[in-house]
Parts: C-alpha cells; sequence; structure tokens
C-alpha cells in the first residue's frame, strides 16, 4: 500500500513536471504562430523592410520554443504508457482517438510546414510560402483543439458508458464538445494570445534599454500592445464565464478556490488568509461581505455549496486557493501594463526610444508573466480535478503504473534537473538573442562562411540554422 | 505447422481484421520513423567526426526535415495507445527505463538543434556535445528496447546480452543510413569524407545482422519454427536473399567512383532496403502479437468502434501526410545549403 501511494505521487509529480514545462512552450508557440503570419503578411502587403525584421527575430525564437515544445511533447505521450497505464487501458477508447487525431490532423502539418516556414523562403514562392506559414499556426491551434477536447472531457465526462470498467463512446460530438471544453479552449487560446504577446513586448522593451532595438520596434510595439490591450478584458470575460461553468460542474473546485468550507448562503470573497486543511478553516481571511456569492451566483443571498459536502472527494484546498489568486492577480496586472503602457506610448508618438526607462521596465518585467499566469490557472484546473483522473468517476489511484517507486524517483530527478537547466537555457539564450547587436547584412551570425552550392548568393541578415 | 494454428483460441472466429489493420500501420509508422529519424540520428552521432564548418553543413542538410522525423514516432507509439491499450501499458512499463533514456536523448538532441546556433560562441561546443550525445544516447535506448521486445521481455543473460547486441547493431544501422544520407547531400570533401564513414559502419552492419540472424532462432523457439519449417523456408528465403544482394550493392557502389555524383542517393536506397527486409522479416517472426508470447493484436485491441473512428481519420489524414512530406522534401532537395532564416 505504501508503495502503490509513493508510485502514485511520484508519478503524478513527474507527469506534473512533464506537463508543466511542456506547457510553456505551445502557450508560446499557438500565438507566436499567428503573429509570424501577421508579420510576414504585413512585410508582404507594404514591403516595409521592418516587418521583415520582425519576422527574422521571431522566426528564431519560435524555432527554438517548437524545439522545446516537441521534446516535452514526445515525452508526454509515453508517459502515459509508463506511468498512467491504466488509463489507456481503461478510457484508451475515447483518450486514444482524440490524441490521434491530433498527431494526424495538426502534429505532423506543423512539423513539415516549419521546415518550409523557416529555412524555405527561398526554395518557394512568397505565396507558398505564406501558406506554409499560415499551416504552421493553424496546426498549432488544432492541435490545441484536440488535446482540450481530452482535457475536458477528463474535467466534464460526457457521451460514454462504462462497460466491465471500460469507457465507450457513444457519441463523439458529445464526447469532444463535452460541457467545458468551449470555455476551455477558449481561454486557453487567449492565454497564449497574451503570453506570447507580452513576451513580444518584453524582449522588445528589452532590446530598448539594451541599445539594441530594430526598427521594427515602433510597429512590433504598437501592435503588441494593442492586441494585449484588447485580449486581456476578452480574457477577464472568458475566465468568469468558465468560472460559472465549473461552479456548474465541479463545484468543489470552486469551494476550494474560494475557500468555502460549509456551504452557506451570502458567501464572503476571500481575497486572502491561510487555508487550513486539517482544521477546515481559514486563518488570518481578508473577506468582502457575499461578494463570493454575487460574482458566482449573480445574487447577494445565493448559495455556494461548501466542500463539506464533498468530504474525501475534493481537491486539495491551499493549491487551488494560491494558484487561482496567483493567477487572478497576474492578469490584473497584464491589464494595468497593457492599458497605461499603451497610453504611455501613444504619448512618447509610438517611438519606443521615447518612453520612459521605468515603462520599458515594466514592460520587460512583465516578458514571462504569461507563462506564472498561465501554469497557476492550470494547477487550479488540473489539481482540482483530483482525486480523480476522469472527475467523479475513476480516481487517479486506480490507474497508476506498478513500476517500482525507486525507478520512477530516478527519471523524476533526472527530468527535473533537465527541465530546470533547461528553461534556464531558454531564457538565457532569448535574453542573449536580444542584447546582441544586430548583425552586419553581408554576413552571417556565426561569422562562418560556407561554401556550399550556390543557390543563395545574397544571405540574408542574420543567416544561421 | 503454420504460426497461426498454434493459437486457435486466440483468433476470434469473425477473423476481426481491424487490429491486423492497425498492427500494419503501426509497422509501417514505424518503420518510417527508424528511415527517417535514423538518418539524423546517425547524422547526429558522425558530428562527433566533423569540424566546426562541416557541422554545420550537416546539421543544414537535416534542419528542415529532423522535426516531422520525430513526429513518425509519436505516430507510431499513438497507434500502439490508440489501437492496442492494453499492450501499450505492457510494453511502456516493462520498458520504463530505456523509454526514459531515449527520451532524455530525443531532448537533448532536440533543443540542442537549436541552442547550439543561438546560444554565445563559448557555449556552442557544449551544445553540440549534448547533440551528439544525446543522438548516440537515443539511437542505443531504440536498439534496446527493440532487442527487449523482441524476446517478450525475457529475463536472464543472454537475453539481455541479445538486446545489447541488438542496440549496437541499431546504431551502426543509424551510422550507415546517416552516412548515406549525406552522400545524397553534400559534395566535395565532406561527400568523401561521407563515403569513408559509410565503409566503416558497413562491416559492423554485416556482422550485426549476422549475429541477430543466428541469434534470434537460438533465444526464440518459436521463431526457429516459423523460419525453418518446409515449405516456409523456401518462401521466406528471398528475405536473407535481399538484404544481402543489397548490401553487396551497397559496398560496391561505396568503391565506384560514380558515388559521388549519378549514383550519390544508391546507398541510401540500398540501407532502405536493408530496413524494410529487417522489419518485414521482424513482423513475420512476431505476428500476430503485440507483447510476444501474451498478448495478440485482436486481445489487445481497443473497441471496434473507437477503431473505425480512427481508421477514417487515418486514411483521410495519411495520404496528405505523405503528399506534404513529399512537398516539403522536393522543396529541400538537392545539395544542402547554409540555413538561412528570412
Amino acid at each position: 500500500m505504501d508503495a502503490a501511494l509513493s508510485s502514485l505521487m511520484l508519478s503524478r509529480l513527474q507527469f506534473a513536471a512533464n506537463i508543466s514545462f511542456h506547457i510553456l512552450f505551445p502557450t508560446i508557440t499557438i500565438a507566436l504562430g499567428w503573429w509570424l503570419l501577421f508579420f510576414r503578411w504585413r512585410w508582404v502587403r507594404t514591403r516595409d523592410e521592418r516587418w521583415l525584421l520582425a519576422w527574422r527575430f521571431w522566426t528564431k525564437v519560435f524555432a527554438l520554443t517548437f524545439a522545446l515544445g516537441v521534446v516535452s511533447g514526445i515525452t508526454m505521450s509515453f508517459q502515459f504508457g509508463t506511468n498512467w497505464p491504466g488509463f489507456m487501458e481503461r478510457v484508451g477508447n475515447i483518450a486514444g482517438p482524440l490524441l490521434g487525431y491530433e498527431v494526424l490532423t495538426a502534429f505532423f502539418l506543423e512539423a513539415t510546414f516549419l521546415g518550409v516556414m523557416l529555412f524555405g523562403h527561398d526554395r518557394v514562392s512568397e505565396r507558398t510560402h505564406l501558406i506554409a506559414t499560415f499551416l504552421v499556426a493553424f496546426g498549432t491551434t488544432v492541435s490545441a483543439f484536440w488535446i482540450l477536447a481530452l482535457n475536458s472531457w477528463m474535467q466534464t465526462p460526457a457521451g460514454h458508458e462504462v462497460i466491465d470498467g471500460v469507457y465507450h463512446v457513444r457519441s463523439w460530438a458529445e464526447v469532444v464538445f463535452n460541457p467545458s471544453f468551449p470555455y476551455r479552449l477558449l481561454h486557453m487560446l487567449l492565454a497564449s494570445g497574451l503570453t506570447a504577446t507580452f513576451l513580444i513586448a518584453g524582449l522588445t522593451a528589452l532590446r530598448q534599454l539594451r541599445g539594441t532595438a530594430s526598427p521594427a520596434a515602433p510597429l512590433v510595439l504598437r501592435a503588441a500592445l494593442t492586441v494585449a490591450a484588447v485580449l486581456v478584458p476578452l480574457q477577464i470575460v472568458a475566465g468568469d464565464m468558465h468560472g460559472l461553468n465549473t461552479l456548474e460542474h465541479q463545484p468543489q473546485k470552486i469551494a476550494a478556490i474560494e475557500g468555502v468550507w460549509h456551504t452557506e448562503r451570502g458567501a464572503p470573497l476571500v481575497l486572502f488568509g491561510w487555508p487550513d486543511e486539517a482544521a477546515r478553516t481559514t486563518h488570518l481571511a481578508v473577506e468582502v461581505p457575499r461578494l463570493a456569492s454575487l460574482v458566482l451566483t449573480h445574487e447577494w443571498d445565493g448559495e455556494l455549496r461548501g466542500l463539506n459536502e464533498f468530504e474525501g472527494a475534493h481537491p486539495p484546498v491551499a493549491p487551488l486557493f494560491w494558484g487561482f489568486r496567483v493567477m487572478v492577480g497576474v492578469g490584473l496586472l497584464m491589464l494595468a501594463v497593457s492599458w497605461l503602457g499603451l497610453w504611455q506610448l501613444r504619448r512618447a508618438d509610438w517611438e519606443p526610444s521615447r518612453l520612459p526607462r521605468a515603462w520599458l521596465q515594466a514592460l520587460r518585467f512583465m516578458s514571462f508573466s504569461g507563462w506564472v499566469a498561465t501554469l497557476a490557472g492550470w494547477y487550479v484546473t488540473e489539481i482540482g480535478r483530483q482525486p480523480f483522473i476522469v472527475f467523479g468517476e475513476l480516481r487517479t489511484a486506480q490507474v497508476v503504473t506498478s513500476t517500482p517507486p525507486a525507478h520512477i524517483a530516478l527519471t523524476f530527478s533526472v527530468y527535473l534537473v533537465m527541465y530546470v537547466l533547461l528553461i534556464a537555457a531558454y531564457i538565457a539564450v532569448l535574453r542573449y538573442m536580444s542584447e546582441k547587436p544586430l548583425a552586419s547584412p553581408a554576413q552571417s551570425q556565426t561569422g562562418r562562411v560556407i561554401a556550399q552550392t550556390g543557390h543563395d548568393a545574397n544571405l540574408p541578415q542574420g543567416a544561421q540554422p | 505447422m503454420t504460426p497461426l494454428d498454434a493459437l486457435p483460441s486466440a483468433i476470434p472466429a469473425s477473423g476481426d481484421w481491424l487490429p491486423v489493420l492497425f498492427m500494419a500501420i503501426m509497422g509501417l509508422a514505424m518503420l518510417a520513423y527508424v528511415l527517417l529519424d535514423g538518418y539524423d540520428l546517425g547524422v547526429g552521432m558522425w558530428m562527433a567526426r566533423a569540424d566546426a564548418r562541416e557541422r554545420d553543413v550537416m546539421v543544414a542538410s537535416i534542419g528542415p526535415f529532423w522535426d516531422a522525423n520525430e513526429t513518425w514516432l509519436v505516430l507510431g507509439v499513438g497507434i500502439l495507445l490508440i489501437a492496442f491499450p492494453r499492450a501499450h501499458g505492457v510494453v511502456l512499463g516493462a520498458l520504463y527505463l530505456p523509454v526514459a533514456l531515449m527520451l532524455f536523448g530525443l531532448t537533448l538532441r532536440g533543443v540542442a538543434f537549436d541552442f547550439r546556433v543561438k546560444a554565445r560562441d563559448e557555449h556552442q561546443l557544449l551544445w553540440n556535445r549534448l547533440f551528439i550525445a544525446g543522438s548516440l544516447l537515443a539511437s542505443l535506448a531504440q536498439g534496446w528496447m527493440l532487442g527487449r521486445f523482441v524476446t517478450g521481455f525475457a529475463q536472464g543473460l543472454w537475453p539481455q546480452f541479445f538486446a545489447g547486441l541488438i542496440a549496437l547493431s541499431l546504431v551502426a544501422a543509424y551510422l550507415l543510413l546517416g552516412a548515406s544520407w549525406l552522400i545524397i547531400k553534400t559534395e566535395g570533401a565532406l561527400q568523401r569524407r561521407a563515403v569513408e564513414w559509410a565503409k566503416s559502419a558497413w562491416p559492423v552492419v554485416v556482422i550485426g545482422i549476422g549475429l541477430i540472424s543466428v541469434a534470434t532462432p537460438l533465444i526464440s523457439l518459436e521463431v526457429r519454427e516459423r523460419w525453418f519449417s518446409m515449405p516456409g523456408f523456401i518462401a521466406l528465403l528471398p528475405i536473407p536473399l535481399i538484404t544481402l544482394g543489397a548490401l553487396i550493392a551497397l559496398r560496391s557502389v561505396l568503391n565506384s567512383k560514380l558515388v559521388s555524383e549519378r549514383f550519390c542517393a544508391l546507398p541510401f536506397w540500398a540501407t532502405v532496403v536493408v530496413f524494410a527486409m529487417a522489419g518485414i522479416g521482424l513482423a513475420y517472426s512476431l505476428f500476430p502479437y503485440v507483447v510476444v508470447d501474451r498478448l495478440t493484436v485482436w486481445q489487445a485491441a481497443a473497441s471496434r468502434e473507437s477503431l473505425q473512428v480512427i481508421l477514417f481519420g487515418t486514411l483521410l489524414t495519411l495520404p496528405a501526410i505523405i503528399g506534404y512530406t513529399v512537398f516539403a522534401y522536393r522543396v529541400f532537395r538537392g545539395k544542402a545549403s547554409e540555413l538561412s532564416y528570412g
């Protein structure tokens, strides 16, 4: 029993580490793909070289980010089997085809056209190249569609029947478009939009601060801040809709987020406090009376179901309580920075070089804010599914591997070290790319001249693999 | 006695063909993976022998393709997971540690691919080394897994030794494939080196194939009966004969001057033939098992409805995937030139 328990906990930790590492990169690439399409399209339409400069810099970021997403994604596809064999045995009829469609309709598409998009510019027509860029962006988005369909089904399962413990599909439409799917998809796509956009704004500000700004900076920063200023309010509305949907289908998740220990009418909104699961209370709570009921039920006296109704079958409270507050906090910061930043940039005649340094610093500080909010949000929703793997139906403990804990502990620690180092390397390289002076047009970035077939006599600036 | 007679109870009376079809698709996806990622893993390992300039060209020769090449692995393991969920857990559970090693290797080389040119100059050597080490680790782990899989995860010294033999042979085969790929994609001094590399990998591959052919019937009664009973033996004879022919053709073309010009693609295709024959031989030895001596394709299969849904998707998308893969290879046909964003 002890061994099974630690295999469970270790498998959960390992999977959490893997999926947390993985999601960082698709969160950037899903939206960055559309940004690249925008940059390229502006270049084709206006022939303004600055758009091409923006394209060149951000394709490099995209290539690096995509590579990290691919390798961590491959790892995930294996961990389903290595750590959760019972999951595929029981739910394989549903999870299998959804993952299969992701591979068939998205993975090959994005990976194949990525090559054409990155390196094919002088081998295909501008039109074909633009189509390739579109297909990469489209592929990343389709991939999000399928994986979120599966994830949402695990949260709000529908359209299936269980025969002898094995899940069978009754209606694919109900499985894919399960109750939480539209909200989760929208919420995640907007999260990706914000993550990529704040990264673009942040690195553009960093380059301005370091004196390595590209001539494209005014165009890029204006576009990024405009998009951010539009997306943040949309995300707040989408998040609210998602929360109401969760209240309907997973009330215990909301109870944990809000720290509602007992069912009550006119529940207060706990701004901060220290949730104590042993004592089943929140210490030092700073509350706004009745606000939680108002926000969630749109009535001052609305009843919220408390954790007491779900004893033994509700998620741990502290991670949800804190995760939610971090997500919302970062979201509010994004709102302030995008709106005030846009206003400041307008006052500076849309010239980043004239922005006050403090504002450039603020934007730079927010470069990876999307990561923080996205991870916090995912922790809320995924830890909020526990102790179930299929919400309300199948417990995580029922599907875990029987691999010895020592093996999992070994692989877990290696994964962890590798992930921490890779995240550090990723951030360091983005920084290095931003702080590096622009290369002179005639020279390749590595400084090496490679005598190859005279395919391209005029190597574009920044030529490198 | 044909092998299927030995398993009367395992085969459903209806002769359900869907699981068999998925076994075939999975086999083809795995073969596609081994060939496609095989050449770029091979190129990655040969970088240990190359100087900085050569390394850039070598990376350029695989740059546009490697992402998509690795996707075939996801498809292969994906079909195992989708079509044979019961086997998926058994196989990946038994291979827990080598799978993790392979993933470490693939991760390191995948990220090193980009980091090696984007990082600071003083770190580039480190990323190059990680690229080489990752390629080697992934190749060794894949060979080891194949060896463990073939023996049905048998315990004991000999099965482990057998897995080690396959691991080394697969590394040699990837090296041959990688060198052959470079013969197509490069020219001049590097191409001449690639020919030498292919020559040095060739005898190791030949010895590996020879040892595996001797060891497999010794280690598995099932394989012995399938291959060495009449009239099957004669029907199967083309497989070793074609393999032998391809290996001899490969070696002689490596000696010819024409290998740098008209016949530059021949070593690669000859190696492909060797891999394909090995794949067919493997399929014949193992069918209808997904987990040797434990689970047949029918026992491990997902529900009929799920298989139909995914078959529909496969038939619809696979031709498109093959189509645009061919398109991408055509876009980047010819000798590798320096990769540039623009």
